[in-house]
């Protein structure tokens, strides 16, 4: 077990494996998000309130879950970055911030343009969508954060232990609905009984959030390889390579 | 190995401690969160006095009125225990109908009219097609009668 965790842990054995799934993942998340895009806006049929206008979900709800996965994940890797002192789950935490500050920011773009003609407004201080902002705040507060420091195991720790305690943001945003009266209507996928979504909306939806997921794995591993690549090389078996 | 988990506690500790500290100040302004008051709550008092603030509610079933060339229209918000009627000069969202859950932005006039001069509509977390909602009311509508 601790065998395990100690080669992945190897930078070399990342880099090879990482280079052997990378053409996976992006296949899956090519032929993923294609199939859920013909899904999601020629199949499903049209909301029966909001028309047509409902499509923006399937990019606006895999958004949103991925910048809430993406910043779990990159805090978790931190956190094992800063207990255990393995440079590579930093090297993690460090490649996945842009790919989630992105997401985060591509689900606030969404929200706001979908916001306008079903709400009526493009932005409204509603716990939702202020939690979500400072999420995307505290993406960019980490990457500043590394930027800020030119030695790279204090910027590791710094920004490492942001990215830990920004993570109690996490529960706020997806409790956010039910804890306050919100704008934000409450979760669809998570609810339980009663017809939140049909069928043919939601296996669309799901099959997106699934091409989102592969997507990020896909850019996560070709960004820690490239972090890796910088952080390593003056090593032996990268000049090997 | 004691380094690590000396470390391990470190972070936790450093993670529990904001975590309450947020969870503290969210109760403290549990209020200034709330995006919204009710109608019972606003005829209570609770809403403040002379002051802005939102009221959401449902649209009252035939409560709509449009004044004829222009974009005036007032209606009644009710959560099913009080109503208050609104006015509103300006571009309704598209969901703006019978019904609908709305939050209106603005004050109490000295009529007990809620003046607003933003109306947003709230939607629910359900999306299904039209003919499934029809069945659905259908089925309610038979389990009432």
């Amino acid at each position: 077990m601790w065998k395990l965790f100690h080669q992945f842990g190897s930078p070399p054995h990342f880099y090879r494996l990482a280079g052997y799934l990378i053409p996976w993942f992006g296949a899956a998340a090519l032929i993923l998000i294609l199939v859920a895009t013909y899904g999601g806006l020629v199949l499903a049929p049209a909301d029966y309130q909001q028309g047509d206008g409902f499509r923006i979900i399937y990019v606006h709800v895999p958004s949103a879950s991925m910048s809430l996965f993406a910043y779990t994940l990159m805090a978790t890797a931190a956190g094992i970055g800063l207990i255990w002192r393995i440079k590579l789950a930093h090297a993690v935490a460090a490649a996945a911030a842009p790919i989630g500050a992105s997401f985060t920011f591509l689900a606030l773009a969404t929200g706001s343009i979908w916001g306008k003609p079903m709400w009526g407004t493009w932005w409204a201080w509603d716990a939702r969508l202020t939690s979500e902002l400072i999420l995307l705040f505290l993406f960019l507060g980490y990457m500043s954060l590394r930027a800020a420091n030119d030695d790279t195991g204090k910027a590791d720790r710094a920004s490492g232990l942001l990215a830990v305690v920004g993570v109690v943001n996490v529960p706020i945003i997806h409790y956010s609905v039910e804890w306050w009266n919100s704008l934000h209507q409450g979760a669809t996928i998570m609810k339980l009984g009663k017809p939140a979504i049909t069928g043919d909306m939601l296996w669309p939806l799901l099959m997106m959030i699934a091409g989102f997921g592969c997507y990020f794995a896909t850019v996560l591993m070709i960004r820690t390889r490239s972090q890796v690549l910088q952080r390593e090389r003056n090593t032996h078996w990268l000049k090997e390579l | 190995m004691k380094k690590r988990y000396q470390r391990g506690i470190r972070v936790a500790l450093v993670l529990a401690g904001v975590g309450i500290a947020v969870a503290l100040l969210l109760r403290a302004f549990d209020e200034n969160i709330l995006y919204f008051y009710t109608p019972v709550q606003v005829v209570a008092g609770e809403a403040p006095d002379g002051r802005r603030f939102r009221l959401g509610g449902l649209v009252t079933l035939g409560s709509i009125e449009r004044e004829p060339g222009s974009l005036k229209v007032s209606f009644l918000v009710t959560d099913n225990q009080e109503t208050l009627p609104v006015e509103y000069e300006g571009v309704l969202p598209d969901l703006f109908r019978d019904g609908q859950g709305v939050i209106a932005h603005g004050t109490m006039n000295d009529n007990g009219i809620f003046v607003a001069d933003e109306v947003l509509a709230k939607h629910d977390e359900d999306y299904m097609p039209p003919e499934v909602a029809e069945a659905l009311e259908k089925a309610h509508g038979d389990e009432e009668s």
